[in-house]
């Protein structure tokens, strides 16, 4: 090959120079970056005194017992909050909650993701699939999953079981439909692109169709994920003995109000930590589709 | 890169095509006859929407003829395969892949090793003025880049015919001008059939050996122009007499008006 293609000389030499100017080109956006490091930093700042305001306006309602409309004579102030931090995320019996919930998310969300990454890249593909697998789902989808949990309940022979499918359910639909979606999207022409390049059907699903409809599976994953912390919450607070939810519920039974504050905080942690890990794993599968986005 | 093969002679007889049934049903070719020789480079010149994109389509097996008969290389053309390369006008690398890999595709599908390809890439990279570029993804290059890639990943196949849909027409003219001698310096080297369909006459007459001329929807051939111009071709070729007086007669055939206003490219 490299014999074959050394014939005109001029072209060859137009196109280097061309690309020459090329890099310099794309080597430009570097100079800005030390510009954007100061005005995010400055934005964090803003950002720290505004949520601090809010904290400051709340121990103030709740020392004086505020009671114009909202009721903060049983809301425990800030400072409760903070002193039940110290002394409960250190007790073995609080991880204890914090784990079984991670457990039933890890369980359903897992067993949703297979699952309906699968279901929807079969429906995005095959009209055969389409037709037969869709309408069945199409007339479940619109239950949320929170109403499926006295049905869960007498479904499956332990609650603990329940509160997993609870969680599946959740997760299910937003990564079907965000798989159905991403297939669908995917441009014909790279499909064709890949059959005039002799790929066989199994090589443009595992060339061009998933990873096509890679960045809406992510997409769906990611919102999966946030209703399936949801759906899990609500069922742990109604059938549950153990997890986060339950413990938010029973600080209220309790009446141990700090505590309640607590479980939120938690609740708020656990679902931010888990979407910041679908977002890594995005980025981890897709370095092409990060810069794609900020190139744009 | 010295095998001889039967080089991509193609063949079309009465060729027609309709899309869609009954009321709704457009003819979009009506009885081509058109015969390629195995190394030569024709262009298929017309209005926009005339049908151009269709006789691509054919050839690549995308669409199925309605009636008629089209060959390559005496064999029936009906599904896309690796031996008729495609270039459309929008480049259609893949976004998830880098320019390496994205050039390595079609070996990779042919079962080439991974060392093989990637030495193969490099090399035909490296000729067209990209290895700095193996790395990168499509979206960071320009287009002009983008096609130069698209057109790579096609020629390392080593295509008997390689299709071409107004694969520059998105470029400016400076970038397209650069293109097109490199494709006809690609061609020249490597001695395959090329079908390029375009709507500029300058295009067409720069580079082919043969224009066909095509009529408004459904296309039928209108003229056919044989290019006699020397190779090979450099710029200096678009401004001399020989080159104005074709195009002037090629713009009447397809214009079908012998005072239409001949523009200035």
């Amino acid at each position: 090959m490299a014999s074959a293609v050394h014939g005109a000389v001029a072209p060859r030499a137009n196109a280097t120079a061309l690309t020459e100017q090329e890099a310099a080109l794309s080597r430009g956006p570097a100079r800005a970056s030390s510009a954007r490091y100061s005005r995010r930093l400055a934005s964090l700042l803003i950002g720290s005194v505004s949520i601090a305001l809010w904290l400051a306006l709340w121990q103030l309602a709740s020392v004086h017992k505020l009671n114009f409309f909202f009721r903060f004579e049983n809301i425990p102030a800030p400072t409760e909050v903070a002193a039940a931090f110290g002394e409960l995320y250190s007790a073995p019996k609080f991880a204890a909650h914090v784990g079984n919930s991670v457990r039933r998310i890890f369980l359903g969300f897992s067993l949703a993701a297979a699952l309906s990454v699968v279901l929807g890249l079969l429906i995005g593909r095959f009209r055969v699939a389409a037709q037969s697998l869709f309408p069945p789902l199409e007339v479940l989808r619109p239950i949320p999953a929170v109403a499926w949990i006295p049905l869960a309940i007498l479904l499956f022979a332990s609650a603990e079981q329940s509160m997993v499918f609870i969680t599946f359910i959740g997760a299910f639909f937003p990564i079907l439909l965000n798989t159905i979606h991403g297939v669908e999207g995917v441009d014909r022409r790279l499909v064709y692109a890949s059959l005039t390049l002799g790929a066989g059907p199994l090589d443009v699903f595992r060339e061009v169709i998933l990873p096509g409809a890679l960045p809406s599976i992510v997409t769906g994953l990611s919102i999966g994920m946030g209703t399936s912390w949801f759906s899990l919450v609500t069922a742990e607070m109604i059938s549950g003995q153990f997890g986060i939810g339950y413990y938010t519920w029973e600080a209220y039974t309790l009446q141990q109000y700090p505590k309640i504050v607590l479980g939120m905080i938690t609740i708020g942690l656990l679902g931010m930590g888990s979407s910041f890990l679908i977002k890594w794993l995005g980025r981890l599968f897709m370095p092409w589709f990060q810069s794609e986005a900020s190139a744009a | 890169m010295t095998e001889t093969r039967a080089l991509g002679a193609i063949a079309l007889h009465d060729v027609n095509i309709h899309f869609g049934e009954g009321k709704t049903a457009v003819q979009a070719l009506s009885g081509i006859d058109l015969g390629i020789e195995p190394g030569e480079f024709v262009s298929i010149l017309g209005p926009s929407g005339c049908g151009k994109s269709t006789i691509i389509g054919a050839l690549a097996g995308f669409t199925k003829i309605t009636s008629g008969e089209l060959r390559v290389d005496a064999e029936r053309v009906n599904a896309p395969g690796p031996e008729r390369g495609v270039v459309f006008q929008q480049h259609t690398l893949f976004p998830w892949k880098t320019v390496a890999k994205n050039v390595e595709f079609g070996l990779k599908m042919r079962g080439v090793g991974k060392l093989e390809r990637q030495r193969k890439a490099r090399e035909i990279l490296n000729s067209m003025g990209l290895s700095e570029f193996l790395a990168h993804y499509p979206h960071q290059l320009s287009g002009g880049m983008q096609q130069r890639v698209n057109l790579a990943r096609v020629l390392v196949n080593r295509p008997r015919v390689i299709l071409m849909d107004e694969p520059f027409c998105s470029l400016d003219a400076q970038t397209r001008l650069q293109m097109q001698e490199l494709l006809l310096s690609l061609w020249h080297e490597l001695h395959m059939t090329v079908v390029f369909v375009t709507h500029e006459v300058d295009e067409a007459l720069f580079l082919s050996d043969r224009v066909i001329v095509l009529t408004q929807r459904p296309a039928r051939i209108k003229a056919e122009v044989t290019v006699a111009l020397p190779r090979p071709r450099t710029r200096d070729l678009l401004t001399s007499p020989e080159f104005v007086a074709l195009k002037r007669e090629t713009l009447e055939r397809l214009l079908g008006d012998p005072s239409a206003s001949v523009k200035p490219s």
